[in-house]
């Protein structure tokens, strides 16, 4: 059965027609869902996906986490679905407390926007499992808020429980730990920075993103 | 009810690191200024706020800092409120 895959638009959210799209050529159904929007069933995962959602005013994620739709991503993540947020996505889990720690402005103060390397660092998660553990990906990043940042304690919480699912061989951002993405206790929920959906045609200059977009596919 | 003036001032939490406030630290001593230290950068926010007094207003705030205006992950509030002014 095909995966039906929800892609929220919020206003202001700009990379939903890549993940649609990204979806589509890997074999899954990628569908736009309005924010306003109050249920997703029907959809097997739920993608968050980048841009600045309601501008980004106050905090990235701060206003967005109140749209009506959010009421449907935690409980579709409570059911165990996927539940995906890729960069402002990221950034909305936090702000949602689905995902522990905080996104903050990037070190060098600077607007990031190029390929980087990740290392695969756990493969349980449903955005990981069809990777190869220490497998390096090349992917694009494009964030100005994209440093993670937790308390010690979710640090160590997060390397305890392998949450941390992949790290930036080389950190751009600061973030700590050079975390990349991470995952919920129930691993189905999984938030990152870099654009897999951007990375699945060799025409894009990678493929290498879609080897996390199958895993969703394939668990959805 | 009355209504009272309120100042939320955000800044990031001890320890979190401020690139935006290094960056203008680091800039300072080039306009000659060399004693400057310690710079922060937040946010303030100011509203109105009807309550019955000024703890009820408070609290309301207090509530309001925690669950939308700061992110308690990084950052920390102080809240101002005194009664309005009449204009």
């Amino acid at each position: 059965m095909t995966a039906r895959v929800g892609v929220v638009l919020f206003p202001g959210s700009n990379c939903e027609h890549d993940v649609v799209e990204a979806i589509g050529s890997l074999g899954g159904k990628g569908e736009i869902v309005w924010h306003g929007d109050t249920s997703l069933a029907g959809f097997d995962a739920v993608v968050l996906p980048g841009g600045f959602a309601h501008g980004d005013y106050l905090r990235p994620g701060a206003i967005a986490r109140f749209s009506p739709v959010m009421g449907a991503v935690r409980e579709l993540a409570a059911a165990g679905a996927p539940v995906i947020g890729i960069c402002n996505g990221f950034q909305v889990l936090t702000e949602a407390g689905l995902l522990p720690g905080a996104l903050q402005k990037n070190r060098a103060l600077k607007f990031l926007c190029r390929p980087v390397e990740l290392r695969v660092t756990s493969t349980d998660s449903v955005l990981t499992s069809e990777a190869e553990l220490g497998q390096v990906l090349t992917v694009p990043i494009n964030h100005f808020e994209g440093n993670y940042t937790c308390d010690e304690a979710t640090l160590a919480r997060l390397q305890g429980e392998d949450r941390v699912v992949l790290r930036y061989v080389d950190n751009p951002n600061g973030s700590v730990d050079d975390i990349a993405g991470i995952c919920n206790e129930g691993r189905n929920v999984v938030g990152l920075m870099p654009h897999p959906e951007r990375a699945v045609d060799g025409m894009l200059g990678s493929s290498d993103g879609a080897v996390l977009l199958r895993s969703l596919l394939d668990v959805a | 009810m009355s209504v009272f003036d309120v100042l939320v001032e955000v800044q990031l939490r001890p320890g979190i690191a401020d690139p935006q406030g290094a960056t203008i630290e680091r800039s300072l001593p080039a306009l000659g200024f060399d004693s400057v230290h310690g710079v922060r950068v937040g946010k303030a926010m100011r509203f109105h706020i009807e309550a019955a007094d000024e703890a009820a207003a408070r609290g309301q705030v207090e509530e309001l800092c925690k669950r939308f205006l700061t992110n308690p992950v990084i950052e920390d509030s102080v809240v101002t409120v005194v009664p309005a002014v009449k204009r």
